[in-house]
């Protein structure tokens, strides 16, 4: 109930940022939005059975601007690839582990993979990604672990 | 011209400059798995460098954090999305490349035949 509480507070001030108008039609408008998601996310966590732990620590607040700076070099690499005269490719299949404890871990980190040009996520259990890189290099980078072990630095308490 | 201008000039050019590059991998890569990788780039790097320069340009407070909103969003939906995709096409069996290299992370990765047998393993 608290939970119910907490998310229509957090939708209704999402919506207020957003419309900037406060006149009755449009708090309307907003206090029904509210409703709709409330009902739909109900819905969601009934059928999958989701917890409500969102698993995700302070940790996040390093981890976001790390990401997007891989994401830039990576950016970058894919450039250089892809104005070469010739496209040197060498196209990787690989499946790398997850040391993640919660399934927003694991989504955190398949997300960044997929994320970051390069490489992306086919399929993931619980303990690993199979993940398909562009490149050895990019591969490689993958395997070092370390967007590994800083996606699990987010996780917080479980 | 104001030094805010010029930034924000930098970044949309910057924006479109990756924008069309996604564009040119999608058209010159060989398969479907690496064209894949070449969408990553419009998606992330144009984005949210047009993004950027869009920021740049807001007037209040509330464009800005209406921008931000929408980079956050992109950057989850995104590869959220593509995941959907690339998973059902691995599952439908769309093939790799001939040159594709299959590291074994895993005894069980030993062939692309054995991931082929992995469907439905979660």
């Amino acid at each position: 109930m608290g939970r119910t509480l907490f998310s229509s507070l957090m939708l209704a001030l999402t919506w207020l940022a957003w419309s900037g108008h406060f006149d009755a039609r449009m708090l309307g408008f907003g206090g029904a939005s509210v409703l709709v998601v409330l009902a739909i996310t109900h819905r969601m966590e009934r059928l999958s059975g989701m917890d409500h732990d969102p698993h995700v620590g302070p940790g996040i607040l390093l981890y976001v601007p790390w990401l997007l700076w891989q994401i830039v070099k990576a950016n970058v690499g894919m450039a250089r690839i892809l104005l070469a005269p010739r496209l040197l490719l060498s196209p990787q299949l690989l499946r790398v582990p997850t040391s993640q404890r919660s399934d927003t871990g694991r989504a955190l980190y398949a997300n960044s993979i997929t994320l970051t040009p390069g490489t992306i996520s086919l399929d993931l259990n619980n303990s690993s990604i199979l993940v398909h890189a562009l490149t050895l290099e990019t591969a490689q980078a993958l395997q070092d672990g370390e967007m590994d072990r800083r996606a699990r630095r987010c996780e917080g308490r479980n | 011209m104001g030094a805010i201008d010029v930034l924000s000039w930098i970044a949309l050019f910057g924006g479109a400059f990756f924008s069309i590059l996604g564009a040119v991998g999608l058209l010159r890569m060989p398969d479907f798995w690496t064209r894949c990788h070449a969408a990553g780039v419009t998606d992330t790097l144009g984005a949210g460098l047009i993004l950027l320069g869009l920021f740049f340009q807001a007037e209040t407070a509330l464009v800005a954090i209406k921008l931000a909103m929408i980079l956050g969003f992109l950057l989850i939906a995104g590869p959220t999305a593509g995941h959907a995709l690339y998973r059902a096409a691995h599952a439908h069996g769309v093939p790799f490349g001939p040159e594709t290299e299959v590291l074994a992370a895993n005894p069980a990765t030993a062939s692309p035949g054995s991931l082929e047998g992995e469907h439905g393993s979660d």
